[in-house]
């Protein structure tokens, strides 16, 4: 017996409503940026140097979470009531830290982080200097003798100086 | 000297990655610590039409827990609260951050409730001027109305026994 297919189970009923729920959920950002986009350019500018806590390696921008969302609504309804963007980073900066810029200010405390990769890069093409100069100092002071550069010549060329010496 | 170098470059270098494993990286230094509680006014969970404020606190310790029904590891140090709440040793409040009101009630009535009052953070926004990030967060507030300690990710015994607890004595619960 071939079984019907039955189009109008409560399963189907389901589909569109999903989808609706979904567009739903989508129009929600996308009402507040078709509002102004303007605004909206400048929330995401000033959301995009700020770095989201809960995903830590994503900008407010980027994150879906719940708490870079109510921070952008944060940096929204500041843009709105006329603060800077240097204020707005104050805020942030005043409640998580310099951890939420994502260009760190130069003071005491990250100085190594600005200076530490050239200081590393300084001392490493001083030790490649140096290393280069003591080298050549050395063959300058004690050239090689006759019978290291046979040997030198029998090692390049086994094939032609008969038996090694080794 | 010189054939010791890569030895020693090798041990500074497993000191350093030692020293980055134990790290964790979710734990930012809060900058609210040693500064005044940022001012809110909430409703209280259990009588929304009375409203709390750290002003209303001073001249007491006291721990602020931010707390939600959906955090999970809320679940873990949960007993831990209620357990301090029976000694009675420092005033618990709760923040109930981003939350639904009956589902919080619900919550304490399944587990405990070690608050004097939960306050109800509905939209998040006292949370963001706590700096949470990180739902559980506990914070030490003195008698000024100070914070001095911030505890990000859930309580253990060994953080209340070594950390908070000592801290409390100190500032004279």
């Amino acid at each position: 017996m071939r079984r019907r297919v039955r189009f109008f189970s409560p399963g189907w009923v389901l589909v569109p409503l999903l989808l609706l729920g979904s567009a739903m959920a989508t129009a929600k950002e996308a009402a507040d940026a078709a509002a102004n986009p303007a605004l909206e350019a400048r929330v995401m500018a000033v959301s995009e140097e700020l770095r989201c806590l809960v995903c830590q390696n994503q900008t407010i921008a980027d994150s879906h979470a719940d708490l870079a969302v109510d921070l952008r609504n944060q940096i929204r309804s500041k843009l709105q009531a006329g603060e800077s963007e240097r204020q707005i980073k104050d805020f942030m900066v005043e409640r998580y830290g310099d951890f939420v810029l994502y260009r760190p200010p130069l003071k005491a405390t990250t100085v190594l982080l600005w200076v530490g990769p050239f200081a590393l890069l300084a001392l490493a093409a001083f030790t490649l200097w140096r290393t280069i100069r003591q080298r050549a100092q050395r063959l300058a002071s004690a050239p090689p003798s006759d019978a290291d550069l046979a040997r030198a010549r029998r090692l390049l060329k086994p094939d032609l100086a008969g038996p090694s010496d080794r | 000297m010189k054939r010791f170098l890569p030895v020693i470059v090798f041990a500074v270098l497993v000191g350093f990655l030692a020293i980055g494993l134990k790290l964790d990286p979710r734990e930012v230094p809060s900058p609210l610590v040693n500064k005044a509680a940022p001012a809110f006014k909430l409703p209280l969970l259990a009588q929304p039409e009375a409203t709390l404020t750290p002003a209303d606190l001073r001249g007491k310790v006291w721990l602020l827990n931010v707390w939600a029904s959906w955090c999970v590891s809320c679940r873990v140090e949960h007993p831990l609260l209620v357990e301090l709440a029976k000694t009675g040793t420092v005033p618990i409040y709760g923040l109930n951050y981003k939350d639904k009101r009956p589902e919080a009630m619900q919550w304490l009535r399944e587990r405990g409730d070690p608050y004097l009052q939960s306050l109800s953070d509905t939209d998040g926004r006292v949370g963001i001027d706590y700096g949470v990030y990180g739902v559980p967060e506990t914070f030490v507030i003195d008698r000024e109305g100070v914070i001095r300690y911030k505890q990000i990710g859930p309580l253990t015994p060994e953080s209340l026994r070594d950390t908070i607890l000592p801290l409390v004595r100190k500032l004279g619960a």
